[in-house]
């Protein structure tokens, strides 16, 4: 009951893949105050507003650049610190990310707090082979006297990871070609997947084949069993939504406003 | 909904349903935290792995800055210095700039008309578009582009450095007593640039009543095309009289009086909402103050500059240009025995009166309804009913055409009082609309702030006159 | 010193490290987030000119909690030293 020969919106893009008319897609997720805008507006030329605050990114923002004759997209999600779906902003950056899929997705981290930012990152890891962590902010981590080690860290997560200084535009040409590498499918990535208690492991165990038996393996199944079993309810609203609207609605965009407000 | 369904779809849901009523089942409480327990656990061991600290001292520098910027006695004094060396240098310094690209339109018209004579143009076509079309922009640029170009730069500086959250941090009390969110302070410190551009920010505030609030009061923060009003109706009224060296300096309180009232009048209506259509209590709160970052001083400039001169040339192309046209055209339509725009503003003029305005002003903030920024010019156009917007080349001159029309003191506080409380622009409905999705609301937004306005307006002019003030 | 308080009774100065969480619901996976974790170290750094928010260390970024939500975090102080 596989139903891969039928092609989705959202499937996934297999890697070696050639790019689509459009070219490739990169979204950028991370906590607010990564600089993530800024390293946007430097990737793309484009000059979305920056400022020291978090939560100033209220739309997701995209723009374009072009690398060695290919054109990427970029688009930047909200400023969220987790995917959880606690507020409007983060279903928003987890749907792209699960949903829509982009060819690339770069995780900004903040290097002057790399414990908190990597909680994200962790996240995103469960929920896509196609990640690369880009550790931004270089220049206020020298300052601080902070040193990473992203070779090691590289090496844990088992994806790529690139320093960066978005303001000082240092590191960024490294970054192009690294997303430009994945997006070819000439990296292999082994994302690093949290393993959790004896307990929560079978359950996840029992739900993960009847996750695959609705969605292929189309969407992340062992991320959605997890999520699930966490009572995320947002996300079963998503799923359903999605399942409804597959056939009838192929374009996959919703009208509006993704954050309509009820008082 | 009304569509046949596709069996394996619905086979697909129904397998769904079941797999979430499953996961319900098998899920507990306990599950989250012993994720999030698992994310922490991991993403320290890796921390401990991968980071190196040289020096824990220096980590913590900024945080002695934040000792002094919101420290009990330095947080609110600090804060309102600021702010008032804001205005100031915005006051101080746009003035000359102003006057010089005012004779440099001025200049430029002189060619612009022989031109037209050369080609012996008609008279309604130099009418309609360089005393009607032409005169509108010039004077939307040289009254807003100086004043702009300095106070955003300025903004942005501050932004970029990380001083506004810290503004959220220090009033945070006082939106917590009106039933607000923290937030809402950051909202309105993007009001201050835009309102319409604030509407969107206020999705930053997760709980939909506390949003809905930030929505319906952003507007009582002054934007973009009403600082002008505020910056240049001070200049000429509420400073007259006083020694030349302290005159910069009373305007900018003035106008500074003026955003810590429309700060009183958002604190109050929050409050008022909350207790009545937006009742319920504050939802929970966290606020994150990032690290201080030297901003990049010339590019923070160079794009505030850039970026908002740019923006303010569109507005004043888009939205003035076709009012100016208007304008021009409803002041040379002859209705009865006097231009079109006269019988509006006799229409307009008892009701105006009360509220110490006078029907001029009244028609200027309704043409003026797309954009704020329009208003003033509009007035001036409409008070020169020779058919044209003066060509303002110092201010003497502009304020002499307010006294030749009645003007006082008090018409001047009055016209920025309402220009600080009346209803948002146009675009700014349109987000209100677009952001909410309900007429309801929209209107609310839209008759709050108008009827406080009203009422401010009147409250001032009755009480004014009742005292004998004037 | 082993006793538990709340977070809000902390005073400036003071390191403490969390034990539990008393809230439910959307704020309980915020604050989780945010690094407010039983066993994670937060040192209260500066209470705002007014009293409350108050802002908190934890995990190597700043974070302000109102009283509402601070009263709700419970541990065990863990001294007064500056790290």
């Amino acid at each position: 009951m596989n139903s891969q020969g039928n092609k989705r919106p959202w499937d996934r893009q297999q890697p070696g893949k050639s790019p689509s008319l459009s070219g490739y897609r990169v979204a950028l997720a991370g906590n607010p105050n990564t600089g993530k805008s800024t390293l946007f507006n430097a990737l793309t030329g484009m000059r979305q507003h920056t400022g020291n605050w978090p939560g100033k990114t209220v739309l997701h923002a995209e723009g374009r650049y072009l690398h060695n004759g290919e054109t990427y997209t970029v688009i930047d999600l909200p400023g969220t610190y987790s995917l959880f779906s606690n507020s409007a902003d983060e279903e928003v950056a987890r749907d792209h990310i699960v949903f829509d899929q982009p060819d690339v997705t770069v995780v900004v981290l903040d290097a002057t707090a790399l414990e908190r930012n990597l909680n994200l990152a962790l996240q995103v890891l469960e929920m896509s082979d196609h990640v690369v962590l880009c550790v931004n902010l270089m220049d206020e981590a020298k300052r601080k006297g902070i040193q990473i080690n992203s070779g090691k860290l590289s090496d844990k997560l088992g994806v790529p990871v690139i320093k960066t200084a978005a303001r000082e535009g240092e590191g960024l040409e490294e970054l192009k070609q690294v997303i430009a590498r994945m997006a070819q499918g000439k990296i292999t990535t082994r994302p690093y997947r949290l393993r959790y208690d004896e307990k929560l492991e079978t359950k996840i165990a029992e739900l993960e084949p009847e996750v695959r038996r609705v969605f292929g393996n189309r969407l992340p199944s062992r991320w959605i069993a997890l999520r699930l079993l966490d009572g995320d309810a947002g996300l079963a609203k998503a799923l359903r939504n999605r399942l409804g609207k597959e056939e009838v609605d192929q374009s996959g965009t919703t009208d509006g406003s993704p954050y309509p407000v009820e008082a | 909904m009304g569509q046949p369904m596709d069996p394996l779809i619905q086979s697909k849901r129904n397998h769904l349903d079941s797999l979430i009523a499953r996961s319900r089942q098998l899920g507990d409480a306990s599950a989250r935290d012993d994720i999030v327990a698992r994310v922490y656990q991991t993403t320290r061991s890796i921390c401990e792995d991968v980071v190196h600290y040289q020096d824990k001292e220096r980590l913590f520098r900024t945080e002695k800055l934040d000792r002094v910027l919101t420290s009990p006695i330095w947080g609110y004094p600090i804060m309102l210095a600021m702010l008032g060396v804001i205005f100031w240098l915005t006051i101080a310094g746009a003035n000359a700039p102003s006057e010089m690209l005012a004779q440099l339109f001025g200049w430029l018209e002189g060619y612009l008309t022989l031109t037209f004579q050369a080609l012996h143009a008609p008279d309604w076509l130099h009418g309609l578009l360089v005393l009607g079309l032409y005169r509108g922009i010039s004077w939307v640029v040289s009254v807003m582009l100086p004043p702009m170009a300095i106070f955003f730069p300025i903004f942005g500086l501050l932004e970029n450095f990380g001083y506004l959250p810290r503004v959220a941090f220090n009033m945070d009390r006082l939106f917590k007593g009106s039933g607000g969110h923290g937030k809402q302070s950051l909202t309105m410190a993007m009001g201050f640039g835009c309102n319409a551009a604030a509407i969107l920010s206020t999705r930053i505030i997760e709980s939909p009543r506390e949003r809905m609030l930030a929505i319906l009061t952003n507007n009582f923060v002054p934007c973009n095309g009403r600082w002008p009003t505020l910056i240049l109706l001070s200049s000429l009224f509420m400073a007259a009289g006083i020694a030349d060296g302290m005159q910069t300096f009373v305007t900018a309180a003035v106008v500074m009086g003026m955003v810590l009232f429309g700060i009183v009048v958002t604190l109050t209506v929050s409050w008022g909402l909350s207790k009545t259509a937006l009742r319920g209590v504050p939802t929970h709160y966290t606020l994150e103050l990032p690290p201080y970052r030297k901003p990049k001083f010339w590019n923070t400039i160079l794009r505030a500059t850039l970026d908002k001169s740019l923006y303010v040339l569109k507005r004043a192309v888009i939205v003035a240009a076709p009012a100016g046209v208007i304008t021009w055209i409803l002041a040379n339509t002859p209705a009865g025995d006097v231009s079109a725009l006269e019988q509006v503003v006799a229409f307009l003029d008892p009701f105006a009166r009360a509220l110490g305005l006078d029907g001029f002003i009244l028609m200027a903030f309704i043409l003026g309804l797309p954009a704020n920024e329009i208003v003033l010019p509009i007035l001036l156009m409409g008070y020169l009913s020779t058919g044209a917007m003066t060509e303002v080349e110092d201010m003497a001159a502009l304020k002499q055409i307010f006294l030749d029309h009645g003007w006082t003191w008090l018409t001047a506080l009055n016209m920025m009082l309402f220009s600080l409380l009346h209803y948002p622009c146009g675009t700014t409905l349109i987000n209100i609309y677009k952001e909410t999705k309900s007429p309801k609301w929209t209107f609310l937004s839209f008759a709050i702030p108008t009827g406080i306005a009203i009422g401010v307006t009147f409250i001032v002019t009755q009480t004014v006159r009742a005292l004998g003030l004037l | 010193m082993h006793t538990e308080i709340p977070l809000s009774e902390a005073a400036v100065g003071q390191s403490v490290r969390i034990t539990r969480l008393d809230l439910t619901g959307t704020m309980r996976r915020r604050l989780l987030d945010l690094g407010f974790v039983p066993g994670a170290e937060v040192y209260v750094l500066q209470k705002s000119p007014l009293g409350d928010p108050v802002a908190f260390r934890v995990s190597h970024t700043t974070i302000a909690l109102r009283k509402e939500e601070s009263s709700r975090i419970f541990g065990e102080v863990k001294g007064g030293n500056k790290l």
